[in-house]
């Protein structure tokens, strides 16, 4: 046994409204530079749909992930160590600009500039990449919120249902797919990577480009078959989503999961063997993936898995929070999350537990009671397409696990409906999906109440401590809290001294933000307001002018920024989403 | 007698040139590991990428083996296993040519692709530019010595491989022979004193990518894993901070 601890997360799809916010976030801490305009570490995609980069599902065109050789071995899709360096003049498989969308601005100095004429002047949208005028014809969610439209023929995905089922008009669906890096546990685009600049933590699993070490051969893009490797084209290396490991090493969720709107997103650990990973990974028939990723986890709460983990030196708190992971407990307790696309074979570690809004849309058109449990079961058994749909999405087509979670959920949803109204829940709806009541409530508490830190298990990486040690010996002796060092300024004055090192000044600002009562605590002298987290709570000295003091400048708004990004699409609620389970 | 100029062209211009490749390898390796890739252009285009480039890089991957047995190994080896002057030259005309060939057309593929396609264009800095003029005009001296010199005769019967190859070898072997290089063919001096200066160019494109040809993926597990580094804190410790040796493991 190599027992690994992996960082995961778990986002529970009926509660997306598909507002975009985390894909906004997330470009603005991370990709909002030259180079990155059209890459989304986060985006979400309206199913059906095409997708960003369009079509990326379809792997016999794109070749991403692994594929079964006829021997039985793994191999990348895209072909041998061979053939891969083969090819590395130029890469076969790799989209083009096109295929993810060409990034534009738009010129917005006529506006001011323009003489005074007749008709108001127009600012003309221009690319990102060549700097020309440009009709803008697809971005990373040119499709949001079509479901139903012909741009849907398109669908890999939908591609794969369809040709057993034809979608009627009556019977469209939709829902929001927001989708990061995976962080597999047995990633093809490090395996893809001629210079090995790809690798795993082995601490916490998180996959990551060394930038010193990339050499732009640029095959890593083909080997994520969830196109989630970019190629920054100002400086020629390859990019890729962080899990925010900044934030996550000092025990703070990512910027998508914080910023989350429907608080959908679950982060926390899980305990796995690393040695069982490739052979699960190998199995022959795609169905028994889901089951084969699922046993590579190891239960946490096992007396010989935890003495074997910290036998391999994962610390005990770690372990603890493996225990209280809400990841353990939605894949492997309640077994409602499933992992996007298994028979890639990359064993992914984003798992989603998928949306019954579908379902429950159908039956409340119907006019029937759309909460009744019986109602809602007999629906998850007739609607062929959303269910299909879905199993091609999270179980590599096998349809039996997604009515068994979206059983689940209906039963979830029924139970706690007559709980809430005041009258005993039925023991007989648990019972109905193999759940007790006690079972049955704590996920709803999960799942439907989510409180932040039920939601966000993260144990602090262990570089922080050792660091205190060090800043012992180097630090001002007066920097103790609230002595007159206070704050990384030195007895010479701001900024004098040693300076706080940024993960650790972060880390301050981020946990003052979450516990205070305002950012901006006026009766806290050491209390100093960064703009760019300054989250609108509070209103910060020197920021605006103080009331009643008389200037003779006009008092400027607050700015929200300006440089929105193009692509990033206003998600709207659709009527048709109105239903969450929880 | 060898004349200043021969000197200053065929002995100190070699190593200065050399002494420029290697440190500056050295220093850019250093320095900006960050700007150390192909810079590839394939995001923007990659319909005439497809030719161009396998093209090129297997024809010069080509010639640069064909310079290595024409420069690095003596006529004196090649005649010893028993192969002749005449079937050496047929040899090296025949696979030169087609791998030259390759070169030329693969270079001209990506030239024109660089001038044509407005993203492309727009991504290619001074440096590319001066760095396709001397790669450019490396190799169209060097097809025309094979052309003209060995199989039109232009220049009789000169043997660069008892000529230009043997002052090659003396750099690195410090037996040097100015006065060869001084009596070879004005097209052959032309193409070695050029070849100099792009080596010595070299270090400071996008050409750093020739010395990272991973052949180590061949060998390497699929799946890389890193451990954070063994010392403390988030930065390297100052010097006399470091930690006893004692107490790592
Ligand atoms: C086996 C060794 C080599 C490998 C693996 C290699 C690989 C590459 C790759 C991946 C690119 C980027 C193509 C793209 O996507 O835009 C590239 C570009 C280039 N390489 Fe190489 N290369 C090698 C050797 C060489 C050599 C020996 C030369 C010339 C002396 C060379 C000259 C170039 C040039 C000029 C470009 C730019 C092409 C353009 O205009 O876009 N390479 N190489
Ligand atoms: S999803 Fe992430 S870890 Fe998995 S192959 Fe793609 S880039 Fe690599
Ligand atoms: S912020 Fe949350 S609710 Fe909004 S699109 Fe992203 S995942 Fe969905």
């Amino acid at each position: 046994m190599r027992i690994m601890a992996q960082m995961s997360m778990v986002m529970n799809l009926d509660k997306c409204i598909g507002c975009h916010t985390c894909s906004v976030t997330c470009k603005q801490a991370w990709t909002n530079r030259t180079g990155t305009e059209y890459v989304w570490f986060n985006n979400v995609e309206t199913r059906p749909g095409q997708g960003y980069p369009r079509t990326y599902e379809n792997q016999e065109t794109w070749e991403g992930g692994w594929t079964l050789t006829k021997r039985g071995r793994l191999q990348l899709k895209a072909g041998g160590r061979l053939k891969n360096l083969a090819t590395i003049f130029s890469s076969p498989k790799m989209p083009s600009i096109q295929d993810y969308y060409e990034p534009w601005t738009y010129d917005y100095e006529t506006l001011t500039n323009a003489p005074l004429q007749e008709h108001s002047p127009v600012a003309r949208p221009m690319s990102l990449i060549s700097g020309k005028d440009m009709n803008i014809a697809w971005s990373a969610n040119w499709d949001d919120d079509l479901g139903g439209s012909e741009l849907l023929a398109a669908d890999p995905v939908l591609a794969k249902v369809s040709d057993k089922v034809k979608i009627a008009y009556e019977q469209t669906f939709m829902f929001y797919l927001p989708r990061i890096c995976e962080h597999c546990l047995n990633p093809s685009c490090a395996a893809s990577c001629p210079s090995g600049a790809i690798y795993k933590r082995a601490e916490d699993g998180i996959v990551l480009v060394d930038q010193d070490k990339c050499r732009g051969w640029r095959k890593c893009v083909t080997g994520c078959p969830y196109k989630k490797v970019y190629f920054n084209h100002k400086t020629g290396k390859a990019e890729k989503c962080t899990f925010c490991f900044p934030r996550i090493e000092v025990g703070l969720p990512t910027v998508c999961a914080e910023t989350c709107v429907g608080r959908l997103r679950y982060i926390g650990l899980v305990l796995y063997d690393a040695d069982k990973v490739l052979e699960a990974a190998t199995v022959t028939d795609p169905h028994d993936l889901l089951e084969s990723q699922r046993s590579v986890f190891l239960d946490p709460f096992d007396p010989v898995v935890v003495r074997e983990a910290e036998a391999a030196g994962i610390p005990r708190d770690w372990v603890l929070a493996a225990q209280r992971s809400p990841i353990w407990a939605l894949i492997s307790t309640y077994k409602v999350a499933l992992p996007l696309h298994p028979e890639y074979r990359t064993m992914p570690m984003v798992w989603y537990i998928p949306p019954l809004s579908p379902v429950v849309d159908v039956v409340a058109e119907t006019g029937e009671d759309a909460e009744a449990a019986g109602n809602l079961f007999a629906a998850i058994d007739t609607l062929r397409i959303p269910v299909e749909y879905l199993a091609e999405l999270f179980t590599a087509g096998d349809t039996a696990p997604v009515t068994g979670v979206l059983k689940k959920l209906a039963a979830m949803r029924s139970y706690m409906r007559d709980i809430t109204m005041g009258r005993d829940g039925d023991p007989s709806i648990p019972e109905a999906v193999g759940m007790t009541t006690t079972e049955m409530e704590a996920m709803f508490r999960l799942l439907a109440i989510a409180k932040y830190d039920e939601r966000y298990v993260i144990p602090p990486a262990h570089a922080e401590q050792a660091h205190n040690l060090e800043e012992l010996a180097t630090e001002c002796g007066l920097n103790y809290d609230g002595g007159p060092g206070m704050g990384g300024s030195g007895p010479f004055g701001e900024g004098s001294g040693a300076g706080t090192p940024l993960a650790v000044e972060n880390f301050r600002a981020l946990k003052d933000r979450q516990t205070a009562d305002t950012s901006a605590d006026p009766a806290s002298p050491h209390a100093r307001v960064n703009l760019l987290n300054w989250d609108g709570r509070g209103t910060p000295g020197g920021l605006f002018p103080r009331r009643g003091e008389p200037h003779d400048a006009p008092p400027d708004p607050p700015s929200t920024g300006a440089g929105t990004d193009p692509g990033a699409g206003t998600g709207r609620r659709s009527e048709a989403d109105g239903g969450t389970a929880s | 007698m060898t004349s200043t100029r021969d000197i200053v062209l065929w002995v100190v211009l070699p190593y200065v040139c050399l002494a420029v490749f290697v440190g500056g390898h050295a220093w850019r390796y250093r320095y900006d590991k960050f700007g150390w890739t192909t810079r590839s252009s394939q995001l923007y285009e990659s319909r005439l990428l497809r030719w161009g480039s396998p093209l090129f890089h297997f024809g010069i991957l080509a010639v640069f083996a064909g310079h290595v047995m024409g420069l690095g190994v003596p006529e004196t080896w090649t005649a010893a296993v028993g192969i002749s002057e005449g079937m050496y030259h047929f040899m090296a005309i025949s696979i030169g040519a087609v791998a030259g060939l390759a070169t030329v057309v693969g270079m001209a593929l990506l030239i024109y692709r660089r001038r044509t396609n407005g993203p492309v264009f727009g991504a290619t800095t001074r440096m590319d530019k001066l760095m396709y003029l001397m790669l450019g005009l490396v190799v169209a001296l060097g097809m025309w010595n094979t052309i003209a010199g060995s199989m039109l005769h232009t220049y009789g019967d000169y043997d660069y491989r008892l000529g230009v190859s043997v002052w090659l070898r003396g750099i690195f072997t410090f037996q040097l022979h100015p006065e060869l290089m001084a009596a070879a063919p004005f097209s052959f001096q032309a193409h070695g004193a050029v070849a100099m200066l792009l080596f010595a160019l070299w270090p400071f494109t996008r050409l750093v990518h020739v010395f990272s040809v991973p052949f180590f993926y061949l060998w390497r597990p699929y799946v890389v894993y890193r451990s954070k580094p063994e010392r403390l804190g988030a930065r390297a410790p100052r010097r006399g901070w470091e930690r006893s040796e004692r107490t790592l493991r």
